[in-house]
């Protein structure tokens, strides 16, 4: 079995991150907020991780929502 | 003991709310918003859904343009103090409590011209006159939705149309109304809603909010204090997206998580209901006061253009008076004087003598009311 593997969001803050982690559940994407890895960004809070698979399509679902994205990385 | 004093804040707060706070001190107790462990994100979360809620109730489309404040006054100072500049123009009315009144009289110093549209003596705002007060340079009008003396509802639908006509902001006080009657902030065209969480909205004291409409520019509404975030860490200046622009320092979370359930609960029981049995006792309280003798009862007597809010005086008899006897013979407990509203009470002709005010809210009964009454006649017979 291949391992899985992932792609982060950042968005502003915690409460964007809580509220993206809301409107990808309800896209039916599965999510789990980590810590911002520090290579990454500086932020001290949280970013919203997704499967790699799902990128597009987190990132579509937040753009309707009209959620703005810091970006986007594979790690 | 009859609870009569829920303008000042509600008591008792609904079910679920006293436990949702020990829950969030027992279990989570962690920093929302701030690191990124479990128990952070769960303190993120509540925070986060009590902006739900609130936006649920209020029909505010964003729940990151709730901003949280410490009570509505602070939300109240940071929409007034956050735009308004020198040369600039604010209409309000003459029924405004200090939260609102301060704040501008304080900036009138500052080179910004106020004008205070009169109500009528029942406390009742003509639209068309904050609509001739409106000027070029208005920036702003400010207006309570009921007055905390009185109970009476200022049409704030009908201002929210005059002000989009003149591109002016309406910010509205909805510290006595928030969970009692009605509110639509999006149909109602409010661009800045003030709110309190520890009245009609069932949470702690301590809790509060601003709702940021999307015609108020958050670049253009200087914060009333700067500070850490949690978010933007590497820069030593302030974030400039809501909610955190004027969110510094740690948040009330347990206050929070307390107005989350309390919101809920509001929710559950729908502010309809609510109001339909606050009416009931309004009226039933207005139409008692009025048959006693010795006893003028103040503002539109009837419960539709009101909340449940009713002041009173007994002819010849202090309001400090009545209110000592109603606590210490009868133990009914409410709040006399001038309840921080010098504007509203010399509206109203009761200035500064001040009024017995009976601040009623869902959990009272129409049997407390009846008891109340009783009292209040029994008072009153002994001045005749």
């Amino acid at each position: 079995m291949t391992p899985e593997t992932y792609a982060v969001i950042f968005v502003y803050s915690t409460s964007y991150a809580l509220r993206a982690e809301k409107l990808l559940i309800r896209a039916g994407i599965r999510t789990t907020l980590i810590p911002v890895p520090r290579h990454l960004s500086s932020s001290c809070s949280v970013c919203v991780r997704i499967t790699r698979s799902d990128r597009e399509a987190a990132q579509q679902a937040l753009e309707r929502a009209g959620l703005e994205i810091e970006g986007v990385h594979d790690i | 003991m009859i609870y009569f004093d829920n303008a000042a804040t509600s008591w008792p707060k609904p079910p679920g709310v006293v436990e949702a706070m020990v829950h969030f001190m027992e279990q989570v107790g962690a920093n929302p918003g701030r690191a990124a462990h479990r128990r952070a994100v769960e303190s993120g979360r509540i925070v986060y859904e009590a902006r739900e809620a609130v936006c649920e109730l209020f029909h505010a489309p964003d729940p990151l343009r709730v901003v949280w404040s410490k009570n509505v006054t602070e939300a109240l100072n940071l929409a007034l103090r956050g735009l308004l500049r020198a040369g600039d123009h604010v209409v309000t009315s003459s029924m405004e409590h200090n939260s609102v009144m301060r704040p501008l009289r304080a900036l009138e110093r500052s080179g910004i011209e106020v004008t205070v549209v009169p109500c009528s003596a029942q406390g009742v705002l003509n639209p068309a006159d904050v609509e001739q007060a409106v000027r070029p340079h208005t920036r702003l009008v400010a207006l309570n939705h009921a007055s905390n003396v009185v109970g009476t509802l200022l049409p704030v639908a009908e201002v929210g149309a005059i002000c989009r006509e003149h591109e002016v902001l309406l910010l509205v006080d909805a510290a006595q109304t928030g969970g009692a009657y009605p509110i639509d902030v999006q149909a109602d065209q409010v661009d800045l809603f003030g709110f309190t969480g520890h009245k009609s909205l069932g949470g702690p004291m301590g809790t509060g909010g601003l709702i940021v409409g999307e015609r108020v520019d958050e670049r253009q509404m200087e914060p009333l204090m700067r500070g850490g975030t949690g978010s933007h860490s590497e820069y030593e200046l302030q974030p400039d997206f809501l909610p955190d622009v004027y969110e510094s320092g740690t948040l009330n979370a347990v206050g929070l998580a307390g107005l989350r359930a309390g919101v809920r609960w509001v929710l559950s029981q729908s502010v309809d209901r609510i109001r339909a049995h606050e009416v009931a006792l309004t009226q039933r309280l207005i139409d008692g006061l009025r048959s006693l003798p010795s006893v003028i009862v103040y503002g539109t007597l009837s419960a539709d253009l009101q909340i449940a809010t009713v002041s009173f005086n007994i002819v010849g008899t202090e309001s400090s008076e009545v209110g000592l006897r109603l606590d210490d013979e009868y133990g009914i407990l409410c709040r006399v004087g001038l309840h921080c509203a010098p504007a509203a009470h010399k509206t109203i002709g009761t200035f500064p003598d001040g009024t017995v005010r009976f601040g009623l809210n869902g959990f009272n009964t129409i049997d407390e009311v009846e008891t109340a009454l009783v009292a209040v006649e029994e008072l009153a017979r002994e001045v005749q």
